[in-house]
């Protein structure tokens, strides 16, 4: 058999005792793509992610990984590597040793240190490689738990939040890193509750909901989900600003916005897209200056609320991560 | 287009190994434990080199100025109480739980693809790391003996002089009997540290079991359970230093202790076997492991007691009349001939002597067994070249374990306290104070 399939997966069902952590997953993951998996706490993302790395198995279905079927615990093939719940360090080893007894456990044999440098390039730590990791940053160690599965030359990549901790630069770096990997044929699987990252790093995402599949598929198809959007517009006259967004068609003046700052200068309006824009119009034609405008949440955010009906589990755009 | 990719091999045992290794001795703990394993001995023999009193209360404590080995084996008395257990706990009761506290176990499945190795490259290299410990404490030990105290003869159990060759061997074959206790331990490590995870019971769990084992050997119990207890073997080596040696019960232990390590090892790697690696909060299979772990381990002790009770002949205590009477004859006969060679009189032999001795226990009149501290003895010995038998009085603490302790009392020229001249300087005179030992495992000459 030969597939383009990085991940195939076909009612694959997990139980915890009684508790049903995966419910009839379908999903197709193909290789050259960074794919998103997102999804409220205890959705079943760990537990996904889990049979993807080979760590349990499924109970029902079946799940192909690059080609071939996962039957029992570790059977995963090689090419899969990744991290969950945080990269594994060894705060007593430095960042060379940690990756180097790593590689030599994986029988990269001659080509150790090679190897080794390269992962540490790769991801910006070169610097620091005679460090411990107990004096790194969490973006360090993330940065440093990537090396250490680029280490086994991935054909899966399959990551659980690998942007915690990262600064702007260092994400912007890793993003490049990941989709580098996808542009070489890789399949790259990123877990986060962060959505401006998926929407930035992935193609497609998968969004889970109690164990259950909602939503697979192109960002942009996730995103035009969203629906009715709360929008912050910041203007020089807001008594006026309020008064226009009141006679806009199809817009509804938000008086209490959720995960909005209240400012004197800020109005939040409710509604789609056409409707914002004839909000500027009248603004414009009004004498009353548009100073900023835009999304509360981002709408895959709000795609991401709307399909699972929690608004706990995110950090508001912006926001404190 | 992907062809299907085979499955990954498992890591080989080899680099696993190496790599627990690496993990352990990076560790600051481990690193000053074994440094001290390795000099604190022979700076303890340095010390009391110095000091003009001897840790008379320990086996072979007395004998310390006398020669090397002895201080080797005081060392050995002391790390069978405390240090070894306390070792095991240090490496092996954590070996499992570090991973659980680091939060790797999954990197590590992920890298390894082999829970079964991962359990036999960590149950290695924490051996290798324990006994590279007792090693250090046993050379130490034996260096700093030498080097102090100087390559003499060694007085037994028994009274008996044994000269440095045998000595040595003797020393070395103690050492290693007790390291093969201690890897029943090392095993109980491994369990608590697989089963408990993160909770500090299982980094003490060997710890606790031999302070358990410890307070239940001052206890009085038939000689059948004794000996079945896996502490055994860090008392039974002291059997090789009487005459003629007191192999069953070392046999016994050893035997009982290979199999702790394989049973309690093996029920480790069952219940290592069956963890979830996907599970982040695991901390041990909680009250699974009362029936994984704590009952086939109390099923183990009982069958280990029948066992014994079925195959050694010794009844009760072990303690008895006859026992006493036999050792403490042999040992006053050993021993009056060190003393006549000290006070440079003419040797005599011990068939010359025809020593013997009468016992009883003082607080329990008619029951002349077990332990205690009120057994009396009479010591008659026949002097040469004269009509009259000598008698000597001594008073006796018997310890459970079977060491005892017979003190002079009377006549003070012979079993008084008084200086001696000996090869190593002056020293107490050797019928003053006697360390013998009786063997729990034998049956009784009166008995039949």
């Amino acid at each position: 058999m030969e597939s383009s399939a990085a991940v195939r997966s076909r009612s694959t069902t997990k139980y915890y005792g009684d508790v049903v952590a995966l419910d009839g997953v379908d999903l197709d993951i193909p290789l050259g793509q960074v794919h998103g998996l997102v999804g409220p706490n205890g959705a079943g993302k760990t537990t996904l992610l889990g049979l993807l790395l080979g760590l349990s198995v499924a109970d029902r279905g079946t799940l192909e990984i690059l080609g071939s079927p996962v039957r029992r615990v570790l059977g995963t093939p090689g090419g899969v590597s990744g991290f969950l719940d945080g990269p594994g360090l060894y705060p007593s080893l430095t960042a060379r040793q940690n990756l180097a007894a790593l590689a030599a456990l994986r029988g990269h044999g001659a080509h150790v240190t090679r190897e080794v440098e390269d992962a540490l390039e790769q991801v910006g730590l070169s610097d620091v490689a005679d460090d411990r990791p107990r004096g790194f940053s969490l973006g360090m160690r993330q940065r440093l738990g990537l090396a250490a599965a680029l280490l086994a030359r991935p054909r899966l990549l399959v990551l659980d939040e690998p942007s915690n901790g990262l600064d702007p630069a260092a994400k912007r770096h890793i993003h490049g890193l990941l989709g580098e990997l996808a542009a070489g044929g890789a399949a790259v699987v990123v877990s986060s509750h962060h959505m401006d990252d998926v929407a930035a790093l992935c193609s497609e995402v998968t969004l889970l909901s109690n164990g259950r599949v909602v939503f697979s598929g192109p960002v942009e198809k996730l995103a035009a989900e969203s629906g009715r959007l709360d929008y912050r517009v910041v203007t020089s006259d807001p008594a006026v600003a309020r008064r226009v967004v009141g006679e806009t068609p199809g817009l509804e003046l938000v008086s209490a916005p959720g995960g909005v700052r209240a400012e004197d200068d800020v109005v939040v309006a409710r509604g789609p897209v056409s409707a914002v824009d004839e909000l500027v119009v009248r603004l414009v034609g009004a004498g009353v200056a548009v100073r900023g405008l835009g999304p509360t949440v981002t709408p895959l955010e709000a795609a991401f609320l709307a399909l699972t009906e929690s608004g706990s589990t995110l950090a508001p755009l912006g926001g404190p991560r | 287009m992907a062809a299907p990719v085979a499955p990954a091999r498992p890591a080989d045992l080899a680099p696993i190994v190496r790599f627990e290794l690496v993990k352990l001795l990076t560790l600051w703990r481990v690193r000053i434990v074994l440094l001290a394993c390795w000099l604190a001995p022979a700076a303890f023999i340095v010390a009391v080199g110095q000091q003009s009193t001897l840790p008379s209360d320990t086996v072979f404590g007395r004998w310390m100025f006398a020669t090397g080995w002895a201080g080797s084996l005081v060392v050995l008395g002391f790390a069978s109480t405390w240090a070894l257990p306390l070792l095991t706990a240090l490496v092996a009761g954590d070996v499992f739980a570090a991973e659980d506290r680091l939060g790797t176990w999954r990197h590590l499945v992920m890298a390894v693809r082999s829970p079964r190795r991962i359990f036999a490259a960590k149950a290695l290299a924490s051996t290798a790391v324990i006994l590279a410990m007792e090693v250090g404490l046993a050379v130490s030990s034996i260096g700093g003996g030498l080097a102090v105290m100087g390559d003499r003869e060694l007085v037994g159990l028994d009274g008996q002089l044994i000269d440095p060759g045998q000595s040595a061997r003797l020393v070395l074959l103690a050492w290693v009997c007790a390291m093969v206790t201690s890897l029943a331990f090392a095993a109980v490590g491994l369990l608590g540290s697989v089963a408990l995870g993160r909770s500090p019971m299982g980094l003490l769990l060997p710890a606790v079991l031999a302070f358990v084992l410890q307070a239940a050997q001052l206890l009085p119990m038939p000689a059948a359970v004794r000996l079945a207890l896996p502490s055994q073997g860090f008392l039974a080596w002291r059997g090789l230093f009487s005459g003629p040696p007191q192999t069953g019960p070392l046999l016994i232990a050893l035997v009982v202790s290979v199999v702790w390590v394989v049973v309690v090892t093996g029920l480790a790697l069952l219940v290592f076997v069956r963890r979830d690696f996907t599970d982040v909060a695991h901390d041990g299979p909680g009250r699974r492991s009362l029936a994984l772990g704590a009952l086939p381990v109390a099923a183990l002790t009982a069958m280990s007691i029948a066992v014994v009770a079925v195959a050694t002949p010794s009844t009760g205590s072990g303690i008895d009349r006859t026992k006493i009477e036999g050792s403490l004859a042999a040992s006053f006969a050993h021993l009056y001939r060190l003393q006549s060679r000290e006070l440079h009189r003419p040797d005599v032999t011990e068939e010359q002597l025809r020593t013997s001795a009468s016992c009883y226990r003082a607080g329990s009149p008619g029951d002349d067994e077990g332990a205690g501290n009120d057994w009396r003895c009479a010591v008659s010995w026949h002097i040469p070249g004269a009509t009259a038998v000598g008698t000597a009085l001594y008073q006796l603490d018997v310890a459970a374990e079977g060491r005892y302790v017979a003190d002079g009392d009377g006549p003070k020229e012979v079993n008084g306290y008084f200086q001696v001249r000996t090869p190593s300087g002056d020293a107490a005179n050797p019928l003053w104070q006697i360390d013998s030992l009786v063997d729990l495992s034998s049956r009784s000459s009166s008995k039949g």
